[in-house]
């Protein structure tokens, strides 16, 4: 597979002490994401096309950069892999076929199993609460994500006005919506548990 | 597609299932006049949302092919929302790829992997059905309507994907020739920013705004778009005085048909669009 031939390709022999702590996490991104990070020559096509660069501390083509050099915890601490929803325009539009948001993946994913200060903990918040309702009902239930949300936030008048409008034409259900197989979905977070530990 | 199917598997998705409800509708309703019958997924699960494949590497793979073992064989996956259709269609590559993933799959949910499943988005129909001519009869449907197209984010996809169909300007061939005006302007397929507008409401709300004053630059009447979340994120997070309504492609396409105007599908959006359509005679 793809991953394993972009690790191969990079040949650590030939690397000095100092050079291996660096490469080693470029290899570990290239492991986890499938991709292979060295092939971006920062055309800054994928900074271009997002629309949310101008909100990130690093440009997505930057973060390619720190992982190239081994800046791990610059990257692991940044913004910018929080601030990037997977939309995949950069994905589309890099002339060297990297899917950056794979990559913007796996090291959200390394962020949160290293357990580092995360720069943007209500959009992991986010993340978490949804992942919980998916794991209670097998669905997304909108209002108990956005209720637990705040609570998590503390913060419960901000955006009021947006939740009672979308209350008000019937917009978000007071029940969730369910899947009738419980077990099957518990089987599909099992999995998930198991691997993580290994 | 169409010469061979008539009735599809269908998979709605959460927002389509529950806040969009009328898109749901819109879609049914559409699809039923043009002969086509939509068969809802027994029992389907949320196929991670944005959120799996940004914290659960195993989750963001294996929600989906829950949803591809429920899919009866023989007839093809209709997925109504861009980013469901996105996370099926990778969890499908995943097992047509690896043959320990097709074992694991097999283990879990006691059902063979089907590698023939065709995933086809709403899109892929629904231009199957123009070229059929299936429009040709509703020409005036939508006369004098001043629309922005708006893809967001549905046209772009991994490289893994690459090879997948395109459908940009789909929405402007249709509408064009249900006799709307579509527009050109800037920011057509700029993503809404899905999930930030819970977590980040600032980054969301100066996205979208930038968003809807683009369509406005361009005269826009009003945006259609092809997806349940983005036309709720327009809605919610705009705070512009023009006020333009948002659309869900399915509505205008179930409005060309005269279908729309007692439907309640108007009343539930948060920009009333009802006004607009009245004063260019699309509803009484």
């Amino acid at each position: 597979m793809k991953t394993n031939e972009a690790v191969k390709n990079i040949n650590t022999n030939s690397f000095t002490k100092m050079d291996k702590d660096y490469a080693r996490f470029a290899v570990e991104v290239i492991r986890r994401s499938g991709v292979n990070i060295h092939r971006c020559w920062h055309c800054k096509a994928c900074a271009g096309g997002c629309s949310f660069s101008k909100d990130m501390d690093y440009l997505p083509n930057q973060v390619i950069r720190l992982v190239q050099i081994g800046m791990k915890e610059e990257v692991l601490k940044s913004s910018a892999i929080w601030i990037c929803v997977g939309c995949q325009t950069c994905s589309t539009q890099c002339p060297q076929s990297i899917d950056m948001a794979a990559v913007m993946d796996s090291l959200r994913q390394t962020a949160i199993k290293e357990g580092v200060k995360v720069a943007e903990p209500h959009i992991l918040n986010f993340h978490k609460e949804v992942m919980n309702s998916i794991q209670r009902h097998g669905r997304t239930h909108k209002l108990e994500i956005m209720m637990r949300y705040k609570l998590s936030k503390k913060d419960w008048f901000a955006d009021l006005d947006v939740g009672l409008k979308m209350l008000l034409k019937r917009k978000l259900d007071l029940m969730p919506s369910r899947v009738g197989h419980q077990a099957e979905i518990r089987r599909l977070f099992k999995l998930s548990r198991e691997n993580n530990h290994d | 597609m169409i010469d061979r199917f008539h009735k599809f598997s269908y998979f709605p998705g959460c927002s389509l299932a529950t806040t969009a409800k009328e898109n749901n509708r819109s879609l049914h309703i559409f699809f039923e006049r043009h002969d086509i019958t939509l068969n809802e997924l027994d029992d389907w699960n949320c196929c991670g949302s944005s959120s799996a494949h940004s914290v659960d590497h195993d989750l963001a793979d294996w929600l989906p092919t829950r949803n591809l073992s429920l899919a009866p064989i023989g007839s093809p996956l209709l997925v109504a929302c861009p980013n469901c259709y996105h996370r099926l269609k990778l969890s499908h590559m995943m097992l047509a790829n690896s043959e320990t993933a097709r074992q694991q799959y097999e283990a879990m949910w006691g059902r063979a992997f089907d590698p023939d499943l065709e995933i086809v988005t709403f899109f892929e129909l629904i231009s199957e059905m123009a070229d059929k001519g299936a429009f040709k009869d509703h020409k005036t449907g939508l006369k004098g309507l001043k629309v922005a197209p708006y893809y967001g984010c549905m046209l772009s996809r991994p490289p893994a994907m690459r090879h997948e169909k395109n459908f940009y300007g789909l929405m402007e061939k249709l509408l064009t020739s249900l006799g709307a005006e579509t527009l050109r302007w800037n920011s057509s397929s700029r993503c809404c920013g899905t999930m930030l507008t819970a977590s980040r409401p600032d980054i969301a709300s100066r996205t979208i705004e930038n968003i809807i004053s683009e369509a406005e630059c361009a005269k826009a009447e009003c945006i259609v778009t092809a997806c349940a979340m983005c036309h709720m994120n327009l809605e919610i997070r705009s705070k512009l005085p023009g006020k333009t309504p948002i659309f869900h492609f399915s509505e205008l396409l179930s409005l060309s048909l005269g279908i729309g105007s007692g439907m309640g599908w108007f009343r539930r959006h948060l920009i009333d669009p009802r006004p607009l359509l009245r004063s260019k005679r699309l509803i009484p």
